[in-house]
């Protein structure tokens, strides 16, 4: 039990990390006007589609 | 001053720029080198059986490719004296911070997944059983974290390249025909023409030779080993020798396979090794070492990179300068990839071929998103002053984002529609 609950507390305390990585870190400092961003988000989920053929290629030739 | 004189006062500067370049030296050899690891290897092996001499080409243009990418994280952690993911966060905000962060965490695992396949293959030649080879590099890897600065860690990872060049005597032993390889290898061609496996082997190259841990890695490397402004033109130079080293080796595994092994169906190095080791056991013995070497190599420094990597971003220490007390986080990163990637290997019946060549390519699949963000940080006037891209730096940028994006275009269409580059 007192594993549980410190690995509770680490995880918490991580929880607590990543609010306050993603305060500090809300604004971006380089200014992209919106088709730069709507480009580049794209451009990752165009990305994540292909990697995404990748598995079921990969999937594929594992079930042949 | 006389001819004697002068002379000596020649040898002298040059004698300390050679001292002042090793002292300098480091990260974009040991990135680069590092880079041969054993997924590279594999591909290599791959395309020297598949192709013979035939694909050299495209690899010494991936000399200057591979240069101008790296050459812009040393620019980017010697000015902002930050790692690449703390750049992104800083630059573009937490969305993409975490994006980018995320992507890097699950390729360097899968990629350090592929550097135990490569270790464990490599021993089991010498008749070592995969279980024993996981433990002493997972030990090994500990030892050289735990006991020393960032530069003992790079001391050794240099000697561990300078080991990586043993696959260019091996290719001599094999007396490969100069002018074959000239014919066959400096001229552009496409044996085969274009089509789905083409594709695959071109990416794969690619993906070995520019990989997005590449960019983290160097980066941190240059703010753990403290570089400054002042220090980017010989690291400029490091990055270059680096890129044309790897390439070299590159080459003369496609020569060794290509001589010996040309219409043999090789899926993986080991099976290169084993290969080779029928024909002349030295020649064997050597493509092992040298993958086990490379498997060694880019474990040291994929684990280094995601750990760095967090550090930055959680605000752990996270330099090979402190010790375990002093980091606990940024060691326990390290060990938990470490050990969770080598289990993999241990788990009976794992494709552990199709993951090694897979993860190439889902790596030059990402890569265009790292490399976007990297541009768009050395564009950045008021943070990068003076060392901010030139334009004809932003055109070459440009042209390897689109033509990796076109490569894995065609890739992914040739996956849905197999006939249709036949």
């Amino acid at each position: 039990m007192p594993l549980i609950h410190s690995i509770a507390a680490s995880m918490a305390e991580h929880v607590d990390k990543v609010r306050e990585i993603n305060r500090r870190y809300a604004t971006s400092r380089i200014q992209m006007s919106l088709p730069v961003r709507v480009a580049l988000l794209s451009l990752r989920l165009y990305l994540f589609v292909l990697v995404g053929l990748l598995v079921f290629k990969f999937i594929s030739i594992l079930t042949q | 001053m006389n001819f004697i004189t002068r002379l000596y006062y020649r040898y002298r500067r040059a004698w300390k720029a050679i001292m002042l370049y090793l002292a300098i030296s480091g990260p974009g050899l040991v990135v680069m080198i590092a880079d041969n690891d054993a997924g590279g290897i594999t591909t290599y092996a791959a395309t020297g059986a598949k192709y013979g001499y035939n694909l050299i080409w495209f690899l010494i243009i991936l000399v200057p490719v591979a240069y101008y990418v790296q050459e812009m994280t040393v620019r980017l952690g010697a000015v902002t004296k930050r790692g690449h993911a703390e750049a992104i966060f800083d630059g573009f905000g937490a969305f993409w911070g975490w994006f980018s962060l995320i992507d890097l965490m699950i390729l360097d695992w899968l990629t350090l997944v592929t550097e135990f396949i490569g270790m464990t293959a490599a021993m089991h030649i010498f008749g070592v059983p995969d279980w024993l080879t996981t433990l002493a590099v997972c030990l090994l890897m500990g030892i050289i974290v735990i006991h020393g600065r960032y530069w003992t860690w790079e001391k050794i990872a240099l000697a561990f390249c300078f080991l990586n060049l043993i696959y260019i005597p091996a290719a001599f032993m094999v007396h490969p025909s100069v002018g074959q390889i000239v014919n066959d290898g400096l001229v552009p061609n496409f044996p085969g023409g274009f089509n789905g496996e083409m594709f695959f082997f071109l990416m794969a190259n690619i993906g070995t030779t520019i990989a997005p841990w590449m960019l983290f890695f160097q980066q941190s490397s240059v703010v753990d080993k403290g570089m400054t402004e002042k220090d980017i033109p010989w690291g400029r130079v490091d990055t270059f020798i680096g890129a044309l080293v790897t390439v070299i080796v590159a080459v003369f595994i496609i020569i060794l396979t290509g001589t010996v092994l040309n219409g043999v169906e090789i899926n993986d190095a080991a099976q290169a090794s084993d290969a080779l080791w029928q024909k002349d056991k030295y020649v064997g013995a050597m493509m092992a070492i040298g993958l086990f070497d490379a498997g060694l190599l880019g474990a040291i420094c994929i684990s280094l990179a995601s750990s760095w990597a967090f550090g930055e971003i959680f605000g752990w220490a996270h330099s090979l300068n402190t010790k375990i007390k002093e980091a606990p986080w940024f060691y326990a990163s390290y060990f938990f990839t470490l050990v969770t990637a080598g289990l993999v290997v241990l788990i009976p019946g794992a494709p552990l071929v199709l993951i090694t060549l897979f993860v190439q390519v889902v790596a030059v699949t990402l890569l265009p998103a790292a490399l976007v963000f990297l541009i768009l940080l050395l564009n950045d006037k008021p943070t990068m002053g003076e060392y901010c891209n030139t334009l004809v730096q932003n055109i070459v940028g440009g042209l390897i984002v689109v033509t990796i994006i076109a490569l894995s275009t065609c890739y992914g269409l040739s996956a849905l529609f197999p006939t249709l580059f036949q």
